[in-house]
């Protein structure tokens, strides 16, 4: 990449461990470093800050072009919050989001911006570039809007409203999903669960974005629905060269769409791997535990489920030391005392854990 | 699948195509219609509006301040049968004749049996009007027989300045129904935008908009009302009283609309086509109006139908109070003041005619607005 | 062979609404035996919860029954050697006879933690209402020789509290002495689904029924309440009924699967069967369409084609046919296909195995 598309040094006034690393090699488009989120509680008359919700802490992580970040944890862990912190609909606490940019660019070549210290304006247009699927097939389309009005909402609110033109796009969408171009008509209420999901995803490409962030996208959905909404969104990743990132609690579903896959554990990601890696090769305790709890669909499997002592700890009040250790059957006194570091043990393997290199654990 | 079922499924999409189309307003419709009370209601109020509000010239058989050289007569009934048993089709009213009680200093009227004056329909008035502002009509829908040479017709009697009693609770309904809804437009517009911006920036905005309402809700009504009625100035010209009238109704009615309103938005902003629209890059303002505004209609729209009544009846209670509408604007309350005594009920008691007007059209907008809520509201089911 | 103990013959259940006539059950048959686990499983929509709530009594309106029964083979805790077949859905929905029976007979656990406790009250009074309405304990009546003569009173407040801490600590939540007197609010949504199985098992329910138990809850969580209900059921010798649509779910609990399509038994078989040797070709596509963790394939997952169709709009002969993989023309779209056993233990709708 150029050195002069880069507008102001990146990084600039920022601590060491806020500098860009991976940002530079050609295919990762997104790299998240140190990203912080904390929620304040208020109490009182006096809407007194008395504790936070740390419900993102210093995550880190990168994306490649073209490839699906899956992110699984236990409600609460954070997941969620961490998307929308990356996109600034959480205004971050700490931290910072490197990600090329083509809009802001005024060459050919992208250029490198930090998401977290854009201005209002320049955030409008990177929005061009980012999208979202939700979980909530009936939440997340207005019931007052026909099925036109939203796929094209994105359109008209970066400037094209042409109607002629934009019946078009939206009729393409609508068929590259797998609904009918006549649809646009209707209102979200005339569709099955399965198909209002379609028209989330054909409002996510509207816009032709480089990264989509899926929230969850099918666990709403019934199996067999499941499994062509999967399909869809990987014929998609294909076709139009789109990096996912993929949030969901379902292990199995994680697994089959991700390339890489985080596990995050009370607003922490515990561990980081390329998906067959992290499935087979578990670095982590919680990695561990979570993957034996899953219930395997085979009668004859007889389980081995790791024991997990407890409830998810509170994030507004997490443990000393390693958030896992009270729930963590190989905690040892290092872990009560000093949160351990999070770092890359193999390449593109990183763990958050003090006994990784003694522990041998299971997979699947 | 074969052609035969392809070609099947194709003409099945399209006739559900053709029905789904405008399923959801058919479908409060027919939660609406299920509801007798409510349908009811709605033809009331309807008829409330063609009536007073838009064709009062026509179907009040005289003009607003028509005077006539009876005060104070007492109401004529129609008849279909004369004193000797001959019945007529045609109904009549016998003509008034006028004596003094002297003892009472009263002036008394009786019926003149040899009289009658015949029922006719559409009848040209003695002044011509305008139908809604610019029709140039003089026909009404019914009066006394025209062809006779004095022939009168009311119905209700007459008020003091011999002004027929009939026309002028239609006129007066006229008043009474525009305030109503001027006001509660203005309520809503007030209250919504008001709610809306409150429970969508939440924070200093939302404390100082909630404390505002709590502020004015606290307030005894009455004398608020008759604090801000006085201190309009008296040399003001009616239609300005009328407009600082409407306002101060507003100005009391709008807190309650605006806490419901924010309690939606409050519920609306967490859904997720909020954050979607938010993460295409949707202004605060494109967010409220087009997303958050929209669902809260059905709701609004309920609440601004229950809260019509309110609004009428303390137009009402002003004017009577004589601090509201004045003469010679004609409200029903403005009706009613002339029954501000004992001696006018013990001797005019047809003067207080508009009352069972004023509680029908209440009741009509109560059933009206249950009617609305059960089949407007999304969360009711089936 | 074990005790018959719930039977559902027939069963046929229309919902009259404005847009026509909902079939939500057609032509369910099946026993449930003491003691035994059944799964039910289906996409949403398929008749699942509806089939549970008949045998309840409790369909809600405008649901009707209008063919077939349920029977109950009822018989007294305080006198087993009675039986008595009772017609469920002969008994008057709101009479205390099928009010016996939920609760004290049938236990039930819903999908939603959150909403099935009362807020206002804590656990430990929520246990302890429906262990007053169902519970009876034996009165001591002084020196008794012959035991038959017991007879039986409500339990005591205090009785109930003890009985509910203990529930509690059965289910495994931690110190169940604090969170008896704990408002749902204060427990998480795990701890909330395990004080409802408490509630569902403190009246030492004969049968359990278990509406998507665990779809609300993270893996851990689900794994511990499918643990407790297990390790229950095997120490307590209840019927369960698990209904879900999470295969993964019903594979570990069950040994006897339904499976369910549009209101229509499939296919009934035990687990190992349905998962081993699934005969109906929907049974087969489900077991397919899932991604199977452990086993990363960049291939594509086969999905069953096509949407679920419209309630009021069921298709003509076999309701799966216009998404199935082995739909014969002429045959699948005209011929309703019946209810076979086509080996032992193992019922299936499907025209493949029937000679038309």
């Amino acid at each position: 990449m150029a050195e002069e598309n880069i507008r102001k040094p990146l990084g600039l006034g920022l601590d060491s461990i806020l500098q860009p690393e991976r940002i530079y090699e050609p295919d990762v488009i997104l790299e998240v470093k140190n990203m912080t989120k904390f929620f304040p509680i208020k109490a009182g008359f006096l809407q007194k800050v008395v504790g936070n919700v740390r419900a993102v802490d210093e995550v880190s992580l990168f994306l490649r072009r073209g490839e699906t970040l899956g992110l699984v944890g236990e409600s609460g862990c954070g997941k969620t919050t961490v998307s929308r912190t990356i996109i600034r609909l959480y205004e971050p606490t700490k931290g910072v989001a490197y990600f090329k940019s083509d809009v802001l660019s005024s060459t050919e070549e992208p250029v490198i911006v930090n998401l977290a210290e854009l201005d209002k304006e320049e955030m409008h247009k990177v929005y061009q570039e980012i999208s979202m699927i939700f979980q909530d097939p009936i939440n997340s389309l207005n019931p007052r809007m026909s099925v036109f009005d939203i796929v094209s909402e994105p359109m008209v609110i970066h400037g094209k409203s042409d109607r002629k033109e934009n019946e078009n796009v939206v009729g393409d969408l609508l068929e590259r999903v797998g609904l009918r171009a006549s649809y646009m008509k209707r209102y979200p209420h005339e569709f099955s669960g399965g198909q209002r999901q379609r028209i989330g995803i054909a409002r996510a490409l509207s816009l032709n974005p480089k990264i989509i962030f899926c929230d969850e996208p099918v666990s709403a959905l019934d199996v067999s629905i499941q499994a062509q909404t999967l399909n869809l969104l990987a014929d998609l990743q294909h076709d139009f060269d789109l990096s996912y990132i993929f949030v969901a609690h379902d292990l199995s579903v994680v697994q089959h769409i991700s390339n890489r896959v985080a596990v995050m554990y009370v607003g922490k990601i515990a561990e980081i791997a390329e998906s067959n890696v992290l499935y087979n090769h578990p670095l982590h305790p919680y990695t561990e535990a979570l993957l034996s709890s899953v219930p395997k669909p085979d009668p004859r499997y007889k389980s081995k489920r790791i024991h997990m002592e407890g409830d998810v700890a509170d994030p507004s009040n997490p443990p000393s030391g390693c958030f896992f250790h009270p729930r963590c059957r190989y905690a040892e006194e290092i872990c009560t005392t000093t949160p351990p570091e999070y770092r890359e043990v193999e390449p593109d393997h990183f763990v958050s854990c003090h006994r990784v290199e003694e522990l041998e654990l299971k997979g699947v | 699948m074969s052609d035969q079922q392809i070609a099947d499924q194709e003409i099945f999409e399209e006739i559900k195509e053709a029905e789904v189309n405008q399923s959801y307003l058919s479908l409060v419709w027919w939660k609406f219609k299920k509801n007798k009370l409510a349908v009811v209601g709605g033809i009331i109020v309807l008829l409330f509006y063609i009536v007073c509000f838009f064709f009062a010239e026509f179907f009040a058989p005289y003009q607003l301040h028509e005077t006539k050289e009876y005060f104070r007569a007492p109401p004529q009934l129609l008849r279909f049968v004369d004193e000797e048993g001959s019945f007529s089709l045609r109904p009549f009213v016998y003509g008034l004749e006028e004596t003094i009680d002297m003892e009472l200093r009263l002036r008394t009227y009786e019926n003149n049996t040899d009289v009658k004056y015949y029922l006719h329909f559409f009848v040209p008035g003695e002044q011509p009007y305008k139908l809604l502002g610019f029709i140039p009509a003089n026909i009404h829908l019914f009066g006394a027989d025209p062809n006779v040479e004095g022939s009168e017709m009311f119905l209700f009697g007459t008020d003091s300045l011999g002004r027929d009693l009939f026309s002028r609770i239609i006129y007066g309904g006229r008043m009474s129904l525009w305030i109503g809804l001027l006001g509660q437009l203005l309520t809503m517009a007030l209250g919504v935008s008001l709610g809306t911006i409150s429970g969508y920036y939440g924070g200093a905005t939302d404390i100082v908009v909630q404390r505002l309402t709590e502020f004015v809700a606290a307030f005894p009504d009455i004398p608020l009302f008759i604090a801000l009625a006085a201190a309009i100035p008296v040399s003001w010209s009616p239609q300005m009283i009328y407009l600082m009238l409407t306002l101060i109704l507003v100005f009391i009615r709008w807190g309650g609309l605006a806490r419901q309103v924010r309690g939606l938005i409050l519920s609306l902003r967490e859904r997720e086509y909020v954050l979607a629209a938010k993460s295409a890059g949707a202004t605060d303002r494109r967010i409220m109006f087009k997303h958050l505004v929209p669902g809260t209609m059905s709701h609004v729209i309920v609440i601004a139908t229950l809260m019509i009544p309110g609004m009428i009846l303390s137009e009402t209670a002003l004017s009577w109070l004589g601090l509201g509408l004045r003469p010679p604007l004609t409200s029903w309350g403005v009706l009613l003041q002339e029954v501000s005594n004992v001696r006018s009920i013990r001797f005019y008691p047809w003067l207080l005619i508009p009352v069972p007007f004023v509680i029908f059209s209440i009741l009509a907008f109560n059933m009206l607005g249950d009617g609305l809520r059960d089949a407007l509201d999304p969360y009711g089911g089936r | 062979m074990k005790e018959t103990l719930v039977e559902v013959n027939d069963l046929h259940i229309n919902f009259e609404v404005r847009e026509g006539t909902v079939k939500a059950v057609q032509g369910t048959t099946f026993k449930i035996n003491r003691g035994q686990t059944t799964g039910v499983i289906g996409e949403s929509g398929c008749g699942k919860s509806i089939t549970a709530k008949a045998i309840m009594q409790m369909i809600p309106h405008p649901g009707k029954i209008v063919q077939g029964e349920v029977l109950y083979h009822f018989s007294d805790k305080t006198n087993p050697s009675q039986e008595e077949i009772i017609r469920i859905n002969d008994l008057d929905p709101d009479g205390s006879r099928i009010r016996e029976i939920r609760g004290g007979e049938i236990g039930m656990i819903f999908q939603e933690p959150m909403s099935s406790l009362t807020p206002v009250y804590t656990a430990g009074y929520q246990i302890g209402e429906a262990l007053s309405l169902h519970r009876l304990v034996p009165q001591k009546l002084g020196d008794q020789m012959d035991s038959t003569i017991q007879k039986y009173r409500h339990v005591t407040k205090k009785e109930a509290r003890e009985i509910a801490i203990d529930m509690l600590h059965k289910v495994g939540l931690p110190k169940p002495e604090r969170r008896v007197d704990s408002y749902p609010h204060e427990l998480s949504g795990g701890q909330r689904q395990r004080v409802m199985v408490a509630i569902a098992l403190s009246c030492d329910p004969v049968m359990l029924i278990a509406d998507e138990p665990t779809t609300a809850l993270d893996v851990s969580i689900e794994a511990q309440i499918l643990d407790i209900m297990r390790d229950l059921q095997e120490t307590e010798d209840m019927a369960i009924m698990f209904i879900t649509h999470n295969l993964g779910v019903v594979a570990g609990m069950a040994e006897d699967i339904i499976v369910m399509y549009m209101g229509k038994q499939v296919e009934h078989a035990s687990a190992d069967d349905i998962f081993y040797n699934s005969k109906h070709p929907y049974t087969k596509a489900l077991l397919q369409s899932i991604p199977k963790v452990g086993r990363r394939t960049t291939d594509r997952l086969a999905s069953i084609k096509g949407m679920v169709p419209s309630p009021f709009e069921l298709p003509t002969g076999c309701v799966f046919h216009p998404r199935c993989p082995s739909f014969m023309p002429g045959k699948c779209d005209q011929i309703v296909p019946t209810w076979q056993e086509v080996e032992e233990n193992h019922w299936v709708s499907c025209l493949l195995y029937e000679e038309v």
